[in-house]
């Protein structure tokens, strides 16, 4: 694997590949010491145009995980408050001699071209550009899912009739994107729901069904629900009227949540709005998955890291 | 001033014909034509076309001479086959008043290449608050005819209606950039199918609908005339219909973009030299889907839209060289355009070489108030004339390009035809296909 940039790129068998590896991957945070040798003497630059505490730290564990030197170069405080652009910061980092850059900015398709562009030669993964993709997150919401529902069983396996609500704010959110793309990939049922304001004009041409409706989907007994957090200011740009009419309407709350399958899941890419979109009880249940949520993305970060800078096929990585 | 015979030349693609220009008119026409000391051109098998005049173009000049001058515009003018171009007003300072725009159209008369035709702007710093000076402009010795706040939208409605009225005790006519601008809010591409999984802020149809329904309304209102530019989707289109069909003074344009490129270019690129996200496709307004191409492409060969313009748009490389919503808006155009519209509507059948002349030279000088343009190739007419090869095919490159940017979305695709030859008032602006030396022309 070259680049990841979106997770529309990968095939059914590469998700897979990259999910086993993943699982290879987690086997070693049980080890005495959790490290390996594996890309020693390698550098991996995380480019933060965009903060992002969680996401840098993830891939920077990972990262250190496999013996990489990991370099941080953070929008805040440096040259690009004084103007300097995406290309000129690619290629400064890239001089210094760095074999994978890790990208988060604000601009939807910024990876992409980095990635497509000549201005550096480095592997690129997309750490979340703009409303476009988030492609770990929804590998290792994949992952999470999958060894939810599989436990020890689950390497080899894909998520055919696996059914899932991604709830909320879908028309701003990466996570959405990469996970409608990934899991219908994989053999998922999506279902989006949320309130029209919120969901893109245009979303009737993806593979999912799209309610308003987040009782009726809730009704659906899905295997699990995935909540998005929503930004504060929309309501200040009519997307809804206020925060308690948005939560009656789209929030997991404790009604919402008493009323959820035995087996339904519960999932938060974070950091959550407690109160806004899920409810204190909601996300602290046993049925909240999102503290492994964080867990496995380390194991699928550092997958990621691990087929882009080795450039094998996740396959014969995972063999 | 020279004497110039063109031998063997093909008007409109009409029969071959002899031209002698001299002292800047057609002096002549007919068949082996002679004058001592005459510089003759060899057309045989060329089409000539009278020159060609677009109705929106940004020199840049004063203000933005990174990316263009009124010598650069002009001389990717000529080399497009064009002996006018109407000048937009978002310069630094704004072409508001009579001196900025008397400054732009006496660059352009030095230079020699193209008769430029300020545009005013409609309102002071084109910040939609007061009206400029619009009569100081047209009396001035640029009479200028057509204003215009392009890149911004004359969003109040009764400023809208004022302008409409007041440009009318000088026969001018308000060119009206039509675009909702809360609708449009940090609009990236169009909204639709691609937008969505892009995670691209969306620029919806409605929102340049929304402003030509109520402008035609507004013109129907208070008798005056209306001028959209740009139109870009199938709903405007309909909406020019109705109202023509109702008789109001509305005339609309359509970009050689927006009749060739969709919305699919900004996913895919469309290959080498362009990727996905790749900026040189934003454009405002932005490309639409297939369908919105094909009812303009109907639209401009039916005459509902009138003209074909370009809004040549030339930028710096730095602002297409980065993410996509960190780029600016705009192509250039001037030198693609002849070729563009061959491919979409000479070469598709939707019309042919005389309807090229109306919609690429005496409609734009009609609406414009340019005087020369209604008679061409007949004697005593100026000498405003392009020659190009239609059977002509290359792949269009960086050298195609004669201004300062090169900000094309043509890059690597094989066109159709060529420009051998502009003539600029008798004075020949491109030989041999070549552009003429600055000394030379600005000369005569």
């Amino acid at each position: 694997m070259r680049h990841l940039l979106s997770t529309a790129d990968l095939t059914r068998d590469e998700a897979v590949g990259i999910l086993d590896l993943a699982e290879d991957m987690a086997d070693v945070a049980t080890r005495a010491v959790p490290k390996l040798p594996t890309l020693r003497g390698r550098t991996v630059a995380n480019l933060f145009f965009e903060d992002s505490t969680r996401t840098r730290l993830s891939f920077e564990a990972a990262a250190k995980r496999l013996s990489a030197d990991v370099i941080t170069f953070s929008a805040k405080g440096s040259s690009v408050s004084k103007g300097e652009s995406l290309k000129d910061t690619a290629q400064t980092i890239a001089a210094m001699g760095v074999d994978a850059v890790v990208l988060r900015h604000s601009a939807s398709g910024a990876a992409q071209v980095l990635a497509e562009s000549d201005w550096i030669d480095a592997a690129v993964v997309n750490a979340g550009d703009g409303t476009h993709q988030h492609p770990t997150q929804g590998l290792l919401d994949a992952y999470t899912l999958r060894k939810t529902l599989h436990a020890d069983a689950s390497r080899g396996r894909d998520l055919d009739g696996v059914r899932v609500a991604i709830v909320g704010d879908v028309l701003h959110s990466r996570v959405a994107r990469s996970n409608v793309w990934l899991l219908t990939t994989l053999g998922a049922h999506v279902t989006l729901v949320g309130p029209r304001t919120l969901l893109p004009m245009g979303v009737g041409a993806w593979p999912v069904d799209v309610t308003t409706d987040l009782d009726a989907a809730i009704a659906a007994r899905p295997d699990a629900v995935m909540m998005l957090r929503v930004q504060q200011e929309r309501m200040h740009a009519a997307f809804f009227p206020h925060e308690r009419e948005y939560a009656s309407g789209w929030s997991l709350d404790d009604d919402r949540f008493a009323r959820l399958a035995a087996d339904t899941i519960v999932m938060h890419p974070g950091p959550m709005n407690r109160g806004l979109e899920i409810s204190a009880r909601a996300a602290d249940s046993p049925r909240s998955v999102i503290l492994d949520q964080v867990t496995n993305g380390v194991s699928i970060r550092m997958a990621v890291l691990y087929l882009v800078l080795s450039g094998s096929d996740p396959r014969e990585a995972a063999a | 001033m020279t004497t110039i015979i063109i031998r063997g030349a093909r008007p409109l693609a009409g029969d071959p014909v002899d031209l002698l220009i001299e002292d800047g008119v057609i002096a002549e026409r007919g068949s082996g034509l002679s004058r001592a000391r005459a510089t003759v051109i060899d057309a045989d098998g060329l089409v000539a076309l009278p020159g060609l005049v677009d109705l929106h173009t940004h020199l840049r000049e004063p203000g933005f001479e990174t990316s263009e001058t009124v010598l650069t515009g002009t001389r990717a003018a000529a080399a497009g086959g064009f002996t006018a171009v109407h000048a937009m007003a978002n310069t630094s300072p704004v072409a508001d008043t009579a001196g900025v725009v008397e400054q732009v159209a006496s660059l352009g008369a030095h230079h020699g290449y193209a008769t430029v035709r300020p545009i005013g702007a409609v309102t002071v710093g084109l910040a939609g608050e007061r009206l400029s000076e619009i009569g100081a402009m047209a009396r001035s010795r640029a009479a200028v005819r057509v204003f215009s706040d392009d890149g911004k939208c004359v969003h109040d409605a009764l400023l809208m209606r004022r302008a409409l009225e007041y440009v009318a005790t000088f026969d001018g006519v308000i060119a009206q950039h039509a675009q909702e601008p809360r609708l449009t809010e940090g609009a990236q591409m169009n909204e639709g199918e691609v937008s969505a999984e892009l995670g691209l802020a969306g620029w919806p149809a409605v929102a340049e609908e929304a402003i030509i329904a109520r402008d035609v309304l507004l013109a129907d209102a208070v008798g005056a005339r209306l001028h959209v530019c740009h139109l870009s989707t199938a709903g405007s289109v309909e909406i020019v219909r109705w109202a023509k069909a109702r008789g109001i003074r509305v005339t609309a344009e359509v970009t050689p973009h927006h009749l060739l490129l969709t919305e699919q270019l900004v996913a895919d690129g469309g290959g080498d030299p362009y990727t996905s996200y790749d900026a040189r496709f934003k454009v405002n307004p932005p490309l639409r889907r297939d369908e919105d191409v094909q009812a303009l492409r109907e639209a401009l060969a039916d005459g509902t839209i009138d003209i074909v313009a370009t809004d040549h748009a030339p930028h710096p490389v730095e602002s297409k060289e980065c993410a996509w919503q960190e780029a600016s808006f705009g192509m250039v155009g001037l030198e693609s355009a002849l070729s563009v519209v061959q491919t979409a509507m000479v070469d598709t059948g939707h019309f042919g070489w005389t309807d090229v002349a109306r919609v690429l030279s005496r409609v734009p000088a009609e609406i414009g108030r340019l005087s020369g343009y209604d008679a061409p190739f007949e004697q005593g007419s100026p000498a405003h004339l392009t020659l190009i090869d239609p059977a002509s095919r290359s792949v269009f490159g960086v050298g195609s390009l004669r201004g300062k940017g090169v900000n094309s979305p043509y890059l690597g695709r094989e066109l159709p035809g060529r420009v051998v030859a502009t003539i600029h008032g008798g004075v020949p602006t491109v030989i041999d296909g070549a552009l003429r030396d600055a000394e030379e022309v600005s000369r005569g």
